[in-house]
């Protein structure tokens, strides 16, 4: 019989290689596929491709940043309300919804120029997300209705919600009928921080709240009050914490972050909104959130890891004609060796002989 | 004379802390042996060496006469030795019967045990039903369950840990009756405590065990309490006595509380009434699971109660939460250490944040000034001798008596006027119960008032000249103490008496 068995004293310097060891597992395992799978292309230039092509050239350096800029804003929510024990899983509409009513005030005041302009519409996609998230919030503290399914559920919700606005009222009247809003104006557009790239502020303001959030749960009774309320419950009641304000917070502040996110998409990279809002970000984000073990500043690196798998997988997609499931074939070894490492970090196996050790 | 057990330089160590080192001692058959010691003194590893879940480095065991080095517990008891856990396992949703047939290492499933389980239960006094589910059970039941399984494998040496921890005084009487008459029958018993009255009453033979190591092997009826104490602990004993009782005004009352529980294993409470006065320690007696969870709930204010059946300095507080009642000078010690009253896997530094008042150096505006927390929780450690490595050790980390020691410092310093605990010396060594109940008086003297809830009897009339009982969710008007006070506790803890 095999069991696990904490570890008196984890090991520290294990606690900052384990990523590393985990990067290699994959390298390692994703060597065997591709060498099994592949018979007429060269593993070595795939593996180029994949990994070291994204990092030397600029254009995708700067698609690279772009990817991870949302990554970075809905990891850092989602990792507030994992640490309180809260699961939000539907960031993805959010997203979407952040995206939809931030979009929707942009378009509404189509040609009109100011600088209040995007706070404006930040304002909006913030209050979108956080509705969106708060009916799971409400549910929970109501009916006790678990926040998984909720939010989950939603997610769908969202985006039917964005075909059927973009189908009728958010159509650009001179678009031939796509189901595309109106390309936002200048005004309404992020403002781009390397010239010649997609790289918007977006990014800026991402590694910013990542800094916000670290001091918050570093240095401000909120963030004791999620960590406590997240690994001991009664303790947090006896601090005088409210269990349901904390469940309030988190899917608020997730929500709310997701929104944003879903609006810099909006007015960043896609300049309008399409049916292509939802990309997945807010499903990723989950895995950014534990690769980094939920630190705000670890989330930051994290975020470019699994943009690098991102480019790369679509790139290897173009030059090798490679299916798009090698992202997500990336993505899922990279947290399971992650998450595998990391127990053993924790915990040490031991093997049983007899299965009867005591009444 | 050929020994029951004889141990001989037993040593046990994980990695550098020698847990048993080179102890030695014998058990005579049929008699009573008490194996006694602080928490940490090395009893468990002992007991868990001659019951087999642990092997020794180095050092030999005799059993009748012959050399005995069990690899399991399951040989331990095909060689007769049987024990009795201070935490039980028991199926609640099973009755006595299945309890005891699964615990039984051969099972014939065409024996009928009823009758069995009826005629031990009538030779040692040990009243139980077969057919009842041990979910419906006292705690001193289910501890005659556990004996009888125990007794269904013929055992030549029954080792009992911590038996009377959660038993009144009449059911502690009642198990001295069964174990001086299993001893009768030939039976030797191993009868681990930390209780030096019991010991003295019950046993004729005695091991003292301290800091791994054997300090004596002795008779307890020849030694007073105080002395077998001091061997146990290796140092002098604080006498307990409160200087001057001097009460003030009513600080705090409970008026007419009562509370359905919406657990379905939960106790209601009905209809308490209590009133404390400045300076004054009340205390409320009672076995386990009569209320005293729900009560203390309400008490700190994680569950709301109506506003004016708690009131504290004239002002209505039952609808407020434990940190606006933190507010007011009201500060808790719940009984529950980890999880509860501090969180495991954070620092003693960080757990000092649970417990804070508004006005403090700590936090501002909700920023935590770390240094400040820091140097707190030092002055905490330092105050209250909590051992410790640094304030930033992980409360798990500790022992329960240094966390306890923690947890009511972390509480004095912050001079409540009001201190509600509930069992301030749980599972804590007799050093640091004499350090903490020191406390709890110095506070009072200084005229604070406080509330203890413990099922420790002794505890209770140590400190507390008002004493209350709390039983199935009922609490008793204030003890009469003059003219059999002890009796009438009894009476009502059990539920035979109501006043």
């Amino acid at each position: 019989m095999i069991r696990l068995i904490p570890r008196t004293q984890p090991s520290k310097a294990m606690i900052f290689l384990s990523p590393l060891l985990a990067l290699t597992l994959t390298a390692v395992t994703a060597f065997f596929i591709f060498a099994f799978i592949l018979t007429d292309i060269e593993v070595s230039s795939v593996f180029y491709t994949l990994f070291v092509e994204p990092l030397i050239d600029t254009y995708y350096i700067s698609e690279l940043l772009v990817k991870a800029a949302p990554l970075i804003m809905i990891a850092l929510g989602l990792s507030i309300g994992f640490r309180a024990g809260v699961w939000n899983i539907g960031a993805e509409g959010q997203y979407v919804i952040g995206g939809i009513t931030g979009g929707a005030v942009g378009l509404y005041f189509y040609n009109v120029e100011g600088f209040w302009l995007i706070p404006l519409m930040s304002l909006a996609a913030i209050l979108g997300g956080m509705f969106y998230a708060g009916i799971a919030a409400f549910l929970k503290t109501k009916y006790q209705v678990n926040e998984i399914l909720v939010t989950l559920m939603l997610t769908y919700v969202a985006v039917l919600f964005l075909s059927a606005m973009l189908q009728g009222p958010m159509r650009n009247p001179s678009g031939f009928n796509f189901p595309e809003s109106r390309p936002f104006h200048d005004s309404a557009l992020l403002p781009i921080i390397w010239q010649g790239t997609r790289l918007n502020i977006g990014l800026i303001i991402a590694v910013i709240l990542s800094f916000v959030t670290w001091f918050g749960i570093k240095r401000h009774l909120s963030g004791l009050q999620i960590k406590i309320t997240g690994s001991a419950p009664r303790a947090a009641k006896f601090a005088g914490f409210d269990d349901k304000k904390t469940i309030w917070f988190a899917l608020l502040i997730s929500g709310g972050v997701a929104g944003l996110a879903g609006l810099f998409e909006v007015i960043g990279p896609a300049g309008q909104i399409t049916p292509g809002l939802p990309q997945f970000y807010g499903f990723t984000a989950i895995i950014v959130a534990f690769l980094s073990r939920l630190h705000p500043i670890a989330i930051i690196f994290s975020s470019l890891l699994i943009a690098l798998t991102y480019i790369g997988g679509e790139n290897v997609q173009i030059y090798f004609n490679l299916p798009s499931s090698i992202t997500n074939i990336f993505q899922g070894m990279l947290l399971f060796y992650f998450l595998a490492c990391d127990v053993l970090i924790q915990y040490k196996i031991v093997f049983f002989k007899t299965i009867r050790q005591k009444l | 004379m050929k020994y029951q057990l004889e141990i001989q330089n037993i040593t046990k160590s994980y990695g550098d802390l020698k847990a048993n080192d080179d102890i030695s001692l014998s058990i005579k058959p049929a008699s009573i042996h008490a194996l006694l010691g602080e928490n940490g003194a090395g009893k468990s590893t002992l007991v868990k060496v001659i019951y087999g879940s642990l092997q020794a480095d180095s050092g030999q065991m005799q059993w009748c006469g012959e050399g005995y080095s069990p690899k399991s517990p399951f040989e331990a008891r095909e060689q007769g030795i049987a024990m009795v856990f201070q935490h039980f396992s028991l199926f609640e949703s099973l009755t006595v019967a299945e309890n005891i047939i699964l615990g039984l290492d051969d099972i014939g499933l065409d024996t009928d045990f009823t009758e069995q389980i009826i005629k031990y239960s009538k030779q040692y006094g040990l009243d139980i039903n077969p057919q009842q589910v041990v979910g419906d059970l006292s705690v001193g039941a289910r501890q005659r369950v556990e004996i009888i399984r125990c007794l269904m494998q013929n055992p030549k040496l029954l080792i009992m840990d911590e038996p009377t921890s959660v038993l009144t005084p009449q059911e502690v009487t009642d198990l001295f009756i069964t174990l001086r008459k299993l001893a009768e029958d030939g039976c030797a018993i191993l009868y681990i405590s930390h209780k030096l009255e019991e010991v003295r009453q019950l046993c004729s033979e005695a091991t003292i065990l301290r800091g791994g190591q054997l300090v004596q092997n002795c008779n307890p009826q020849d030694h007073n309490k105080q002395e077998l104490a001091e061997m146990m602990i290796g140092k002098k004993l604080v006498q307990l006595a409160r200087s001057n009782i001097t009460t003030g005004q009513d600080i705090f009352s409970i008026n007419n509380l009562s509370r359905k529980s919406e657990d379905m294993f939960g106790v209601d409470l009905h209809d308490i009434s209590l009133t404390i006065k400045q300076g004054s320690i009340v205390g409320i007696a009672g076995v386990a699971g009569n209320g005293q969870d729900e009560l203390m709930e309400l008490l700190i204010g994680e569950v709301e109660a109506p506003a004016d059946s708690l009131i504290f300095k004239g002002e209505d507080v039952g609808r407020l939460n434990p940190h606006q009642r933190r507010q007011l000078s009201m500060f808790f010690i719940p009984e529950e250490r980890l999880g509860h009253g501090a969180v495991p896997d954070m620092g003693l530094h960080e757990n000092m944040l649970l417990s804070r008042p508004q006005k403090s150096e700590m936090t501002n505006y909700g920023v935590i000034n770390w240094q400040n927390v820091e140097k707190l929780t030092q002055q905490v450690i330092d105050d209250f001798k909590v051992q410790t490595q640094s304030s930033k050790m992980l409360a798990k980390s500790l022992s329960g008596g240094n966390l306890q020691k923690f947890m009511v410092g972390r509480e004095l310093i912050q001079n409540p006027e009001l201190l509600i605990v509930s069992q301030p010396t749980w599972g804590v060594d007799a050093g640091s119960e004499n350090n903490i109940h020191q406390s709890l008086i110095a506070l009072a003297d200084q005229g604070s008032a406080i509330l203890i809830i413990s099922q420790d009897l002794d505890e209770i009339l140590t400190l507390c000249e008002q004493v209350h009982v709390l039983s199935e969710g009922s609490l008793s008007a204030a003890v009469d103490m003059e003219d059999n006070g002890l009796e009438k506790i009894s009476n009502l803890m059990v539920g035979s008496e109501k006043q």
